[in-house]
């Protein structure tokens, strides 16, 4: 499967970085606060001499002021509060650094998330040039991405690690999330937010390419499908658009329209089927048109009844769809 | 020497109390017995006669002595615990490798839904409250809870309520949108069949047992503290008791609210959370998280409360910093309830509202971290009792230190946005929850297990039971802090070789069923040194509250005579020479007590707890029935109305009899 980078800890853009940073702040006051408090306990039950339950208990010190106890207590909670201020404006300063993302000549990206997939409509000023693609997105690196959430049935979340934090995407609601890749790569994603039976199964990748690079892909995403070449491949897009695959899907320059499932026009194109359930090869995509339900129990897209001849075609078309 | 609480003079004989029915003014001619005296006297077996239960089935479902009702709550919670302790671990078997096939997506959701619904709900809060119901009474020195007759319902309904979401799960109709049930994976449209209609039944059956239970300890804390008892008298565990019922109070009637508005879109098709139709999804996590919070502390300090019950007698000393640990308390109680946001972080709400309760977030760590360091003076200055319950105490530092720390991390918004809703949150929860209450609650079950019984807990058993579970907590959490920062998100039934997650999953997995043996050496403990453990007499701590003034376990009346109270610690502190020792005059023909003012636990009217009856039993599942009816049809919600109804009636009907008794014990009925 697909090599992709999801760690907190190795970020790749500046959202993901000013918040690694925050963490180290945090990691390392609390690691120092944590073994002050334990070596405290420790000294106190080392020191304190042992007794039993027949030890006569000091009943004195209900009377008695005990001055050296209540500075050191005053004084350590004198600090611990000091330092959550402290702690307190580092996170603030972050939230600050978050929303200061430069956002000229954004990449504007409409997210929607269905269970369980993810549907992306890259927006331009001229609408022939919006295109929709599934599952995967690829952003140019060093350009900044406005991403508009929606969901359209139960509540989602996008979290993508190495380049981002969370956020929810929730029916009726717009929301918003700015990112910026700074290194090209492959970054995992995935929906954080309890969705369903395949919130397990309902990844996103993020495939930062260099400018060149992601013009040339965006160019080939807004083409119409590519014509069969074999006559495998037009015998698989003829039950394709005569069978029940054109009730959901659309492949562009064909009959099929439909917006209920992922748009396949460029499903080549993907590395993997099923928002990164399996691979996307020959195989594992024939096995998932001929029982989808074995790979991702309760899936929107029900069991077919075709013959595996038939199956054979329709994989070999999808696998012409570059 | 004695405050006496009767009327001095002979019996009121002028006919204005015995005259109502010839048979009473023939029974109430001879004079009254009142307690007073020793345990060997005509006093102390009238109060026997007068308190103990029928034998047999019918006193078992009619009794409503706090004592069986708490040990009730409590051992019922603990079956649950286990219960849902399994379910953890078929979880984690089921994680234990990658693209594993134990069970299947519609299995471990409902998995990880009844583990934490049971957990928090059915668990957590009742064996608390259970604990409150036991010992408060106890510890403020009087005979029975305020109200027991609706605690007596409470833990019928709770009881009836947990078992039907039990039963319903073995028929595999068990809940599956998660312990938080966010709509609309709840709602009409997606949440299809029962489950979530079981899972809004079971949030009012506990809810109302919670709020009942509450309403109860709060008036005894309040109402019937043993004379002079004053507020500055009163133990720290009462303390946190009375904090954890005025917050239960406050925050329940939120999530049944939510709860019943869930039901009414699934039963009348309203559409609160629709947002086709004007409804908002938010407003579910809004009224949730309001209740949901500061739920977290009515497990908190309670356990807290153990803490500071168990550190002075153990460090024979008194607690050092009281007031300041009182106030703490309160402090927590308070700011538990503007934290609720914290857990919507990654929702689209306003920024610069989020910092705000990144701020009480913070805020609310100094009460807790006051209380730390005076419980670590406390153990400095001095002399260590070094048993379990001790033992229990120092691991819960190490545990709960560590989770408050990765609360800080969860509650800034920016770190939260990365660590929401994955595995970190899954350690950093387990972490305050497991080592902030159920360490202190094996603690406090070391501790009070002789009173309860009578017999001492082995302390070898234990002592393993601790190490084992110590070791395989951190075994088990600790490697989900970092899965989480490696990009596991929490409530996934199965995820791929390529994440890399396998092997701290395997880890955890074996931590796992280091506590799983650990829990069980306890549950052999339990039933090993109930049979044939050592007497543990009165005290077998040294300890210096009034529970341990009375026998082990403690008679059905609790204290022969009502105890008085002349310091904060009583059975530590020799009394003031000529001070009175206990209240006597009390009828012990009768269930009476003493009822005394608020501040200062001055004696005020003498109060009549009341009989034994099977009304709350009946009223219980009378309850249980309307509720259960009504998630199922919209026709339920009235007639269903009909059987509690009949069975209210039936508990407050007025006797003859008990208004007689009454008017001759010079009180209105």
């Amino acid at each position: 499967m697909i090599e992709a980078l999801h760690n907190v800890q190795a970020p790749a853009g500046p959202q993901a970085e000013a918040v690694y940073h925050l963490w180290l702040i945090l990691l390392g006051v609390c690691s120092v606060v944590f073994i002050g408090v334990m070596a405290a306990l420790a000294l106190a039950v080392r020191r304190a001499p042992r007794a039993t339950r027949d030890t006569p208990p000091q009943i004195e010190l209900l009377e008695r002021r005990e001055p050296r106890v209540v500075r050191g207590v005053v004084i350590a909670v004198a600090v611990s509060g000091v330092l959550l201020l402290g702690l307190l404006a580092a996170s603030v300063y972050t939230s600050r650094a978050l929303a200061a993302l430069p956002l000229a000549e954004a990449l504007h990206i409409e997210l929607t998330a269905h269970q369980w997939w993810w549907e992306a409509r890259y927006d331009d000023a001229e609408p022939s040039r919006i295109f929709v693609v599934a599952n995967e997105l690829h952003v140019p690196v060093g350009r900044p991405v406005v991403v508009t959430l929606r969901a359209s049935d139960v509540i989602h979340s996008l979290w993508v690690p190495s380049l981002t934090g969370k956020k929810d995407l929730i029916p009726g609601r717009t929301a918003m999330i700015a990112l910026r890749a700074d290194r090209a790569g492959v970054y995992r994603g995935q929906c954080a937010e309890f969705c369903g039976y395949q919130h397990a199964k309902m990844a996103l990748f993020v495939i930062a390419d260099e400018p060149d690079a992601w013009q040339r892909w965006a160019d080939g995403q807004r083409a119409p499908a590519a014509a069969p070449r074999t006559a495998e491949e037009a015998r698989g897009r003829e039950l394709f658009e005569t069978g029940t695959c054109a009730m959901c899907h659309a492949v562009a320059g064909t009959i099929a329209g439909a917006r209920k499932a992922p748009d396949l026009t460029h499903v080549a194109s993907r590395s993997t089927l099923a928002a990164g359930a399996i691979p996307n090869e020959l195989a594992a995509r024939t096995a998932w048109l001929l029982d989808p339900q074995a790979i991702k129990p309760g899936v929107r897209m029900p069991a077919t009844s075709l013959s595996p001849h038939d199956t054979a075609a329709i994989a070999a078309f999808l696998g012409s769809l570059r | 020497m004695s405050v006496n609480a009767g009327f001095a003079g002979a019996l009121p004989d002028d006919g204005h109390a015995g005259g109502s029915s010839a048979e009473g003014s023939k029974v109430e001619r001879r004079p009254i017995i009142r307690d007073g005296a020793g345990w060997d006297s005509a006093a102390a077996r009238a109060l026997e006669r007068t308190w103990s239960d029928a034998p047999g089935l019918l006193g078992f479902l009619r009794t409503n002595d706090h004592k069986r009702i708490g040990r009730r709550f409590i051992v019922t919670a603990l079956l649950f615990f286990v219960a849902a302790g399994v379910l953890a671990a078929v979880m984690r078997v089921q994680l234990a490798v990658p693209d594993n096939h134990v069970v299947g997506p519609d299995l471990y959701d409902q998995l990880f839904t009844m583990h934490g619904t049971t957990m928090m709900f059915v668990f957590a809060v009742p064996v608390m409250q259970g604990l409150s119901v036991y010992f408060v009474p106890l510890m403020v020195g009087t005979r029975n809870t305020a109200f027991p007759r609706m605690t007596q319902c409470a833990y019928w309904i709770y009881a009836v309520g947990a078992l039907t979401f039990w039963v319903a799960f073995a028929l595999n109709t068990g809940a599956d949108a998660g312990w938080f049930a966010y709509v609309p994976l709840t709602g009409p449209q997606y949440g299809v069949g029962h489950r979530a209609d079981l899972w809004n039944n079971l949030v009012n059956f506990t809810e109302a047992m919670g709020l009942m239970v509450a309403v109860d300890i709060a008036t005894v804390i309040l109402k019937m503290r043993a004379p002079g008892m004053s507020l500055r008298r009163m133990p720290l565990f009462v303390w946190a008791s009375l904090v954890t019922s005025v917050m239960i109070i406050f925050a329940m009637p939120s999530v049944m609210l939510a709860a019943n508005l869930v039901s009414f879109d699934r039963t009348f098709g309203t559409h609160f959370f629709n947002p086709a139709e004007g409804g908002d999804v938010l407003l579910w996590q809004h009224l949730f998280w309001f209740f949901g919070h500061p739920e977290v502390y009515f497990i908190f300090i309670p356990a807290l409360g153990f803490v500071s019950t168990i550190i002075p007698v153990f460090a024979r000393r008194p607690m050092f910093g009281h007031d300041a640990v009182v106030m703490s308390l309160i402090a927590t109680g308070f700011l538990a309830f503007g934290l609720w946001v914290h857990h919507m972080f990654a929702t689209n709400l306003p920024e610069l509202g989020k910092s705000f309760f990144t701020a009480m977030s913070y805020m609310i760590a100094i009460p807790t971290a006051v209380q730390i360091f005076c419980w670590i003076a406390t153990l400095w200055t001095g002399r260590l009792n070094l048993r379990v319950p001790l033992l229990f105490v120092l691991g819960f530092f190490f545990i709960l230190v560590l989770g408050g720390l990765s609360g800080i991390m969860v509650g800034s918004v920016p770190l939260d946005l990365q660590v929401h809703d994955t595995y970190f949150v899954v350690a950093h929860l387990h972490y305050v929850l497991i080592g902030g209450a159920v360490f202190p609650l094996f603690g406090a079950l070391h501790y009070w297990f002789p009173k309860v019984t009578g017999r001492m807990l082995d302390e070898r058993l234990g002592r393993w039971q601790f190490w084992l579970f110590f070791v395989g907590f951190n075994v088990a959490f600790f490697p989900m802090h970092i899965l989480g920062l490696q990009g596991m998100p929490r409530r996934m039934y199965t995820y791929g070789a390529e994440t890399g997650w396998g092997p701290l999953n395997l880890v955890a997995t074996i931590g796992a069923a280091l506590i799983a043996v650990s829990v069980l050496l306890f549950l052999i403990n339990v039933i090993r040194s109930r049979l044939h453990g050592a007497r543990a007499g009165d005290d077998p701590w040294g300890a210096s509250t009034l529970e341990w003034s009375t026998r082990s376990p403690p008679p059905q009346y609790n204290f022969v005579a009502l105890p008085v109270v002349t310091s904060r610690e009583p059975l530590w502190v020799p009394r003031p020479s000529g001070a009175p020792t206990h209240v006597s005059g009390l009828s012990a023909e009768d269930r009476e007590g003493l009822v005394t003012t608020v501040l200062d636990a001055l004696p005020d009217v003498r109060y009549s707890y009341p009989e034994p009856t099977i009304w709350p039993f009946v009223a219980a599942w009378a309850v249980w029935g309307w509720l259960f009816w009504s998630g199922l049809s919209s026709a339920g919600m009235f007639w269903g109305l009909i059987p509690p109804a009949l069975a209210f009636i039936g508990w407050y009907w007025p006797s003859n009899k008990e208004t007689t008794r009454q008017l001759l014990l010079d009180k209105r009925p």
